[in-house]
């Protein structure tokens, strides 16, 4: 589904990303752990179409299709979405507003027939009771105001509604308390359903307690250093990340 | 990917979509200023000695002033003998009775503006007082305003039909002596609109009139007169477009609102008059003068405007609140792109006790254009208890506009609470990428951040217009993102 083949990016003249490979395929959920600084959110960005990332070699190919020469709004078109580690405040825009706009948005690039606003709010219904989401949320501007922990369910509400077929989440357990971290990653685990992908960059195993991966990838210095099955994260929660690095470099 | 500072600029680039010029065989005056063509404009209007006079003396104190140099807007002087006074379209000579003696192409270019007058008058319920170019077409509704004693007429007819109204509150908010564009629109109006509501009446219908200016070098001069008695309640909607052309044109109108004891006036305005092209050439100069006068205790006047068009717009729906706790509220959204240049705001004067004033302002710069908010809260000595929240806030779209801010408060009662509010931010990439990642298209995602900053003030606008104003901004903002 996803391929990442030698994928050099660099911010501002300076190389994060040196020949990252990495292939995720249907309904596998992998996770993307490594120290500050590696290009872990550089990854999730470049994946997402943000400008001020330059890709000076490599391809990224999701489903048969270059993703890198696609706009932002393509690649939601084509079933990617990213889960903000912060997400952004936009103020007088009504949350189910711009919802429904994305929603109408990846429909009719996939030339299917946009919803009508009845149609949108029954979708929206079930998605929030699953989700656990304050029905309050839904009419206030966009995440403005939210918590840290409203912010980051409203993601995953966005998401169980846009329904990607690649879930991209960038550091989802960050500012979480155990709660909160809990109803998200049941959230995120409700749609799981054995098609769809997820990406899931985290600092720490615990998220990974909650959303079990099939694979788990060491990130450092810009390529993947190391891989293996859940319970590598469970090693690098022991024993850190520095005797990989020099495993590395030896 | 193409540079996104680029793609803004692209953006905001676009055509003015109501630049058109109708065919109309006008009745116009040829250029220049005097006595004798003012007593020309009075004589074909047909008006009485009084009003003459009262011209006659507003132009005597225009000779003695000079234009105002202050404000942050910079354009080559106007020469005043160059400028035609009076045009009036051929068919107003005889007053139509009914939509089938209006001229066709009048009605054709309200098609063209989306405001078909027989739909407007039997969909949106809103009595329509036209005025194009200069003398009033077509009024609806009259008849049932008339019902519950609500006047509202074009400017020459109240002057005809209701002169006692007219002497009594004309020139009573602004005086011909308040500033040069004052002074010189009491000389020259052309015509306008008069609205009387009768003590305790509250007007079954919102009011509106639409502008256009449509003769070549035509200054247009308007005066509108709105008089809300005790305990009555008004809300007026004016819209303004213009087509395309090459010449600056001046526009200078005097609006003067009053509101009596427990009388309410709220007045909206969507204006778009012809911004000039990219470079800056054409476009309208809007010296407006506007005010309304809290007379009366308990008394509330509201001005609401979404300004988008004009190259040059220098305009300050003000309120004086001299009644006791009368209110005053200005919501303005302020767009500018390309050259255009704007030095808006308002003036809150606190006289009576316990007044109360909002202000909100929100500017949008952006091209290369000026976007200045002035604003001033003057509180009186005597103004007990006064208080003043302002907000205002300039978003900026691109490297290359500016956004200004210049607010003067004057407190001279120590019991009185100010606010001020104010911030300045760019459109931010983090939101338009947020915006577009979850499968937005970009251009829909400006508009999307432009209309959420504009929210607060479009939620005080009347429904009908506040979708219109949206449409607007749309507009305005839409361009050739490929």
């Amino acid at each position: 589904m996803l391929e990442i083949k030698n994928l050099h990016v660099e911010v501002a003249g300076t190389e994060i990303l040196r020949g990252l490979n990495l292939t995720i395929g249907a309904g596998e959920t992998h996770a993307i752990m490594g120290p500050n600084g590696s290009g872990k959110s550089t990854l999730s960005h470049v994946l997402a179409g943000r400008e001020g990332y330059t890709v000076t070699a490599g391809s990224v190919t999701f489903n048969g299709k270059s993703l890198l020469d696609l706009e932002p709004e393509e690649r939601a078109g084509e079933g990617v979405f990213l889960a903000f580690q912060y997400p952004i405040e936009i103020p007088g825009v009504n949350n189910v507003y711009m919802l429904k706009a994305a929603l109408n948005g990846i429909r009719s690039y996939r030339g299917e027939k946009e919803l009508s606003a009845v149609e949108f709010l029954k979708v929206v219904k079930a998605r929030v009771k699953a989700i656990g989401l304050d029905d309050s949320l839904l009419n206030r501007p966009v995440n403005s105001g939210f918590s840290g922990g409203e912010k980051k369910r409203n993601e995953i509400f966005q998401m169980s509604v846009l329904e990607p077929r690649l879930a991209i989440l960038d550091e989802t357990d960050s500012g979480l308390d155990i709660d909160a971290l809990k109803t998200v990653s049941e959230g995120v685990n409700a749609l799981r359903d054995g098609k769809r992908s997820f990406m899931v960059i985290t600092h720490y195993q615990r998220l990974l307690d909650y959303i079990v991966p099939d694979h788990v990838h060491v990130l450092a210095k810009g390529r993947i250093i190391k891989s293996g099955p859940k319970e590598l994260a469970l090693e690098l929660e022991a024993r850190g990340y520095d005797w990989l690095l020099e495993e590395a470099a030896a | 990917m193409a540079s996104n500072a680029q793609d803004v600029a692209e953006f905001v680039d676009r055509h003015y979509e109501a630049g058109f010029v109708t065919d109309i065989e006008s009745d116009t005056v040829a250029p220049g200023l005097n006595e004798d063509v003012i007593r020309l404009i009075s004589a074909k209007k047909e008006e009485p000695e009084w009003m003459l006079e009262w011209r006659l003396k507003a132009f005597a104190r225009w000779k003695t002033m000079r234009e105002p140099n202050w404000a942050h807007v910079h354009y080559p002087p106007i020469d005043f003998q160059a400028i035609s006074y009076y045009a009036a379209p051929k068919s107003a000579k005889d007053r139509p009775q009914s939509l089938d003696e209006v001229d066709p192409k009048l009605l054709e270019t309200y098609k063209k503006l989306g405001i078909p007058l027989e739909e407007q008058m039997m969909l949106a319920g809103v009595a329509v007082d036209a005025v194009f170019d200069s003398v009033s077409v077509h009024t609806s509704f009259r008849g049932k305003l008339a019902e519950v004693g609500v006047i509202f007429c074009s400017f020459s007819e109240a002057v005809r039909e209701h002169p006692e109204l007219v002497r009594k509150y004309l020139g009573s908010v602004v005086p011909v002596t308040d500033n040069y564009y004052a002074a010189l629109n009491s000389a020259v109006f052309s015509d306008g609109s008069f609205v009387y509501i009768p003590k305790g009446t509250r007007c079954p219908m919102e009011l509106s009139t639409y502008f256009r200016i449509n003769a070549m070098n035509t200054g247009q001069f308007e005066r509108t007169l709105v008089i809300a008695d005790e305990g009555a309640y008004v809300s007026y909607l004016e819209g303004c477009t213009a087509p395309m052309r090459d010449e600056n044109q001046l526009h200078a109108a005097v609006v003067e609102l009053v509101a009596l004891d427990d009388a309410s006036i709220k007045y909206s305005t969507v204006q778009n008059w012809y911004p000039g092209d990219a470079e800056g050439r054409g476009g309208i100069y809007n010296f407006v003068t506007k005010r309304g006068d809290c007379r009366g205790a308990r008394s509330k006047i509201s001005w609401t405007q979404v300004e988008t068009g004009s190259a040059i717009t220098w305009k300050y729906p003000s309120c004086i609140l001299k009644g006791e706790n009368s209110v005053g509220e200005f919501y303005s959204v302020a767009l500018t792109n390309n050259l255009q240049q704007a030095d808006t705001g308002t003036k809150m004067i606190h006289l009576g006790r316990g007044t109360r004033s909002t202000i909100v302002s929100k500017g949008i710069s952006a091209g290369r254009s000026q976007n200045a908010y002035r604003g001033l809260v003057r509180i009186a000595a005597g103004a007990e208890g006064a208080r003043n929240y302002t907000q205002c806030d300039s978003l900026l779209l691109g490297s290359q506009c500016g956004a200004h801010t210049f607010p003067y408060i004057e407190c001279k009662n120590p019991s009185a609470v100010v606010e001020h509010e104010a911030s300045t931010s760019k459109i931010s990439d983090d939101q338009l990428f947020y915006l577009r990642s979850r499968g937005i298209k970009q251009e829909d995602a400006v508009n999307m951040v432009v209309n959420g900053f504009c929210k607060e003030v479009f939620k005080e606008l009347p429904m009908e217009f506040a979708v219109e104003a949206q449409k607007l901004l749309g507009i305005s903002l839409e361009g050739a993102v490929g």
